[in-house]
């Protein structure tokens, strides 16, 4: 079970994919300009990277070290192929809106590399946990970027939420600053900045938590003496 | 080159033949869930196709013809001849409908000198040349600036709708920035600039070629 929850704590916080391996950044920083688009391209994402950990796994042991990368590839950019084809299928007007991010998926690192450094060396069961984890990781940054964006380039929240949705989230919208428009941060460079300081906030966290386990230990020397005082008197 | 350190022949030759069969194998599979996938999704894909296609066109249609239905609207393809002004270099395909007294021919124009690439349109003209309605099909205009020119983002494009060579003159067909009637967007004047000129020689184009765009009859139908 322990296995289990480190994957979830790597995929999600210590070892994401966008915010500490900085992996995927093209399509992180081109498509999280609303929710929508954000949302769309994180779960297509995670599809894929799920898909391909749990296939990459499966045959671990019938490819030969040496032609692993383009079995790989071929198994990622197959996976791609058909998020493509079913997206145009069933959202076909975000899938309009997000276009060539949607085949560029292929060459996001994030998913060769989980591949390679993780489901080609673990059975199906921690592959898919690790892909599905990876995914959320990556898609939670892209929708946190995307509503930051949103909001404080545009105003509004889940604008266009029917898109990916279909009519229920049609009224979906959140209209938070009338009238209001920053264009900065919807232009790419805000979507640097953006993720700069999700980065810091990430960091900053870090240091607090690693500072209070620090102080927690500071205490325990005095139990642990008294451990070792009863530990002599044996 | 000396025979000692070589590795035997053999394993080696046996290790390259079971990569490329597996890595074959591997290629076949792959195309097939590919190929499979295309077959599930081909039909509902070139629905939404038509689907997205018609409802642009619908959108340009003169009022009066706004219920031709789908099958008589692209059936009606015809193809036009090339004009560089018009940002198509082959003889290119619009659509053309005709009800009683009403007709309109729909063209795909492409606006060149857009803030970030070309710009594409979709320009209907009524049998009177007057716009019958303008839309974006496809553009990488700035978000939150130049993609005012959507009609989903805003109402501008709805500006050329009646408008004609002689409504405004043609010395008017310009962005109010250069001197012209129509607006332009604060923060961007390079793209409805374009979309402007673009619509101006789409009807430069319809007046030029003339009657002969809206009277040739079924023969061209592909």
């Amino acid at each position: 079970m322990s296995q289990f929850n480190e994957l979830v704590r790597n995929g999600l916080w210590a070892n994401n994919p966008a915010l500490v391996q900085l992996l995927g950044l093209c399509p992180l920083l081109a498509v999280t300009s609303s929710v929508v688009n954000a949302l769309g391209l994180g779960l297509a994402t995670l599809l894929v990277l799920m898909g391909s950990n749990m296939s990459v796994s499966l045959i671990r042991h019938h490819v030969t070290s040496n032609v692993r990368l383009p079995a790989f590839v071929m198994i990622i950019a197959a996976f791609v192929t058909c998020a493509d084809l079913l997206m145009q299928a069933y959202t076909f007007e975000l899938h309009q809106i997000l276009g060539i991010f949607i085949p560029l998926i292929v060459t996001n690192c994030a998913i060769l590399g989980r591949a390679d450094a993780f489901a080609s060396r673990n059975p199906i069961l921690p592959s898919a946990t690790d892909g599905l984890m990876m995914g959320l990781g990556f898609a939670g940054v892209l929708v946190v970027l995307g509503s930051l964006r949103e909001l404080f380039g545009q105003g509004t929240l889940f604008a266009d939420m029917d898109l990916l949705l279909g009519p229920v989230a049609a009224g979906w919208q959140i209209t938070v600053f009338p009238n209001y428009e920053f264009l900065f941060l919807i232009l790419p460079p805000g979507a640097f900045f953006a993720t700069g300081l999700l980065i810091a906030l990430k960091n900053v966290i870090d240091d607090r938590l690693e500072r209070r386990r620090r102080l927690r230990q500071a205490d325990q020397p005095r139990e642990s003496r008294r451990v070792r005082v009863t530990g002599t008197i044996r | 080159m000396t025979a000692p350190t070589q590795p035997p022949k053999r394993p080696m030759g046996r290790a390259i033949l079971r990569s490329a069969l597996s890595l074959g194998l591997f290629a076949i599979v792959t195309a097939g869930v590919v190929a499979g996938t295309r077959t599930l999704t081909f039909d509902r894909i070139a629905d939404n196709r038509q689907a997205s296609q018609y409802r642009v066109l619908k959108e340009v249609l003169p009022e009066a013809l706004r219920d031709v239905p789908i099958e008589a609207l692209l059936d009606n393809a015809v193809m036009l001849p090339a004009s560089e002004a018009m940002g198509q270099h082959q003889p290119f395909r619009g659509w053309r409908v005709k009800r009683g007294d009403n007709a309109a021919l729909l063209m795909p124009v492409v606006a060149t000198g857009g803030y970030n690439g070309d710009i594409h349109l979709l320009v209907g003209v009524d049998q009177d040349g007057r716009v019958s309605g303008v839309r974006v099909t496809r553009h990488q205009e700035t978000p939150g600036l130049g993609d005012k020119i959507e009609r989903r983002k805003s109402d501008w494009i709805t500006d050329f709708n009646g408008r004609s060579l002689e409504d405004p003159a043609p010395e008017g067909w310009e962005v109010t920035k250069d001197g012209g009637e129509f607006d332009a967007f604060t923060g961007a004047t390079i793209t409805p600039r374009a979309v402007v000129r673009a619509v101006k020689r789409s009807l430069e184009y319809v007046e030029a070629e003339g009657d002969s765009l809206f009277q040739a009859d079924q023969e061209d139908q592909p």
